[in-house]
């Protein structure tokens, strides 16, 4: 089966061209001016842009265990609604994704009814507990692609240096949500100015900031990889500049709420503003797109974290923490980071794209012949409604909640396959 | 123009404008009034139900709320739930829907998690008085504080008020910044760096202070506020001796402040801990005088926004 992509903005090594793309099978056969292909369906893409799928390497997609909030299939249409086409799955399942036959689960899943690649990340250590070292060789034989306790973030410095030296040991990236549970306390929202108005207990950047000083040590010492994930602080990032200064293969990524919002956002007490780490002051937002602009920010990943809304809609301080990520992520980052100057188009699609690959070493990531036709194709020009009836994760715990949001997904692509098509009416 | 209060509701004080702040206060004073005659009641809110819904326990202003109804003729209901309770059973959201269908006016909540009245508001679509959401604001309390102040000197401006204790964790501290510098005080606050939280000066426009000294020189009024053995516990201080050697006010202390300013404290006290007898209880203590006000704050308040005829 062919499809042909006419006329489409093609975004390729930094630029947009106007250009024809024919899919056959699975594979991008044909990147050229006015291809003729008789038996192609077409697609008029004639003032879109056809993009690479982009790639997330942090997400949650609540299977198994509580589905409710999320599901392999619910998780992976909302990421095609947002442009994605590969996504990793966090452990924090029910029972936590720490043994073969877990990953394994959520493979088949994925890959019989799933709308998008998804990538396993296994658990770092046994149940995610912090005591022992998960079977994580054994799972990579299986197919994970990083290791991660994610929110249980291991607070024993000797285990934790261990599983950096057996994850070196075969080649696993580790994968770090710093947070030093002490200082972290019962915080709520992060510390400062807005804490102190609402009186909610805040979560202070040395939280973060701590963990990853160690676990950048750590990780030296034991000559490990390591990706920080959803770095928040100016401080942080200093950390982080000074580790790869010295040449050490130190990644991290951003989420696309902590670089248009900080935490004065939470002043509505909306719980759609509470997640881990909490959304920072407009200093360490703007530290966060200047690293994201230069490079030191490798990445961009969603954290989409689905809850369901009779856990969203309690007392701010008993509510749970996070936001749903994919079908924002695109359009909120190119609306306030692109089209207001701060960073090229290119960045925002490179730091979604081959960027994001390449930390975990997944295909993917560029559009070139020869590559799986993994694409999504926008409309930068049009918007789309974010409300309940159109969201369509299964959660809808969203900042962005009945706000338009700047672009439009028309087509995803994964193999080929038709992944999301935008409907007219919505 | 008269200041509207109907159907509003009171979060904190920064809703609240200057002017609607000194309505209100006159409106106390009337209301004092009455609480001062031999028959304390007034059929103003007559068919209005009110309802007390005190998620976190507070006998004393809970009993103030509803004297305060209970002397406009409203009808009163009280709905007293632990968080633990809330937590395993019924969320907030439920119960606001049932206390809802039972045809309730006016809300008086009392709860530990801060923006739990917009939260009732959105529920209920009725007003809601926040009688008290964790650290947050405590704006009757402010209210009452600033009423007391007010009886006193007519006027707020250009008067140094100090508060002096757990600003951390104080909801009253909160509200009363909002109120007292809307109304032109010049207020400081004072604590050990450990129980006073980051940014009070450019959140407030308030001025900071570790130095007992320093905070109370030349100070009109003096509050002393609540300090709890907990924090011990959570390692922000070590020992009451050592806090009230450093922070209590007494004769010593109060030295620095002007010799007839203003005693206050919002309650429960410790004596002998953030504030010794002899001040607690000298000629220029209004501690329980605060407690008197507070009443008929809360009748204004309850008068204004369901819009009792006067």
């Amino acid at each position: 089966m062919q499809t042909l992509i006419k006329n489409a903005m093609v975004y390729i090594d930094k630029e947009t061209t106007k250009l024809d793309v024919l899919i056959n099978g699975k594979k991008i056969t044909k990147i050229e001016k006015n291809i003729d292909a008789p038996n192609a369906t077409i697609i008029d893409a004639e003032g879109m842009h056809l993009f690479p799928g982009f790639i997330d390497l942090h997400a949650h997609l609540r299977d198994p265990g509580n589905t409710y909030k999320e599901d392999i299939v619910s998780g992976t249409k909302s990421a095609a609604r947002g442009g994605f086409t590969a996504v990793c799955a966090m452990p924090n399942t029910d029972p936590i994704t720490d043994n073969i036959a877990s990953v394994e689960y959520i493979q088949l899943r994925a890959k019989e009814h799933g709308h998008a690649k998804v990538y396993v990340i296994g658990a770092l250590t046994k149940q995610s507990k912090g005591e022992e070292i998960s079977e994580m060789a054994t799972m990579k034989s299986g197919g994970i692609v990083g290791v991660s306790d994610d929110g249980w973030c291991v607070q024993d410095a000797r285990l934790m240096l261990s599983c950096l030296r057996y994850a070196a040991n075969f080649d696993i990236p580790v994968i770090v949500h710093p947070e030093d549970y002490a200082l972290a306390g019962k915080g709520q929202i992060n510390s400062g100015r807005i804490a102190t108005k609402l009186g909610l207990s805040g979560i202070t950047p040395l939280a973060e900031e701590v963990i990853i000083a160690r676990d950048i040590m750590l990780a030296e010492s034991a000559g490990a990889r390591l990706h920080i994930a959803h770095i928040s602080t100016h401080g942080a990032l200093e950390l982080v500049r000074n580790a790869k200064t010295k040449g050490l293969p130190i990644t991290c990524e951003v989420t696309p709420h902590h670089l248009v919002l900080n935490d004065e956002a939470c002043l509505g007490f909306d719980t759609n503003t509470k997640m881990k780490p909490p959304l920072r002051s407009e200093r360490d937002r703007l530290a966060c797109v200047r690293a994201l602009k230069s490079g030191l920010i490798d990445c961009i990943a969603t954290d989409h974290a689905p809850h369901a809304d009779f856990e969203k809609e309690r007392e701010f301080d008993h509510a749970p923490f996070g936001i749903i990520g994919f079908e924002t992520a695109f359009g909120i980052l190119y609306e306030n980071l692109v089209l207001t100057g701060e960073i090229p188009l290119s960045t925002l699609v490179d730091r979604l794209t081959k960027n994001a690959a390449k930390i975990l070493e997944l295909p993917g990531g560029e559009i070139k012949t020869g590559v799986a036709a993994d694409l999504t194709l926008i409309d930068l020009n049009a918007s789309t409604t974010h409300t309940k009836d159109n969201i369509l994760s299964k959660s809808k715990n969203s900042p962005w909640l009945n706000k338009p949001i700047v672009s439009r997904v028309k087509y995803t692509f994964m193999n080929g396959k038709i992944t999301y098509q935008d409907s007219e009416d919505d | 123009m008269t200041p509207q209060f109907l159907g509003r509701c009171l979060y904190d004080l920064d809703d609240y404008s200057p002017e609607e702040i000194v309505y209100i206060l006159k409106a106390a004073k009337g209301m004092k009034q009455i609480n001062m005659r031999e028959y304390k009641k007034i059929p103003t809110l007559r068919g209005k139900t009110i309802c007390t819904l005190f998620i976190e326990d507070s006998t004393r202003t809970r009993m103030s709320f509803e004297l305060a109804a209970n002397r406009l003729s409203a009808d009163v209901v009280s709905f007293q739930a632990s968080v633990s309770s809330l937590q395993k059973g019924e969320s907030l959201q439920d119960t606001v829907y049932t206390l809802n269908a039972m045809g309730i006016d006016l809300y008086c909540l009392r709860h530990n998690s801060p923006g739990s009245p917009q939260m009732v508001h959105k529920y209920s679509q009725k007003p809601v008085i926040n009688g008290g959401d964790g650290r947050h604001a405590h704006p009757t309390q402010a209210l009452l504080d600033i009423y007391s102040i007010w009886e006193r000197y007519d006027d707020l401006h250009g008067l140094k008020i100090t508060i002096v204790g757990d600003i951390l964790h104080s909801r009253v501290v909160r509200s009363n910044l909002i109120g007292m510098i809307k109304l032109g005080a010049k207020v400081t606050v004072c604590g050990p760096k450990t129980l006073v939280p980051g940014g009070m000066e450019s959140v407030y426009g308030c001025k900071v202070e570790y130095d007992i000294g320093r905070a109370l020189s030349g100070a009109d009024v003096v509050m002393g506020l609540r300090m709890q053995f907990e924090r011990m516990t959570e390692g922000l201080f070590p020992s009451l001796e050592e806090y009230s050697k450093h922070y209590a006010l007494t004769k010593d202390t109060l030295k620095y402040a002007k010799p007839n300013a203003l005693i206050m404290h919002p309650g429960p006290m410790n004596r002998g801990v953030e504030i010794v007898p002899e001040i607690a209880d000298g000629e220029h203590s209004v501690i329980v005088e605060q407690v008197t006000n507070g009443v008929a704050i809360r009748m204004a308040l309850m008068f204004l926004i369901l819009g009792g005829k006067a």
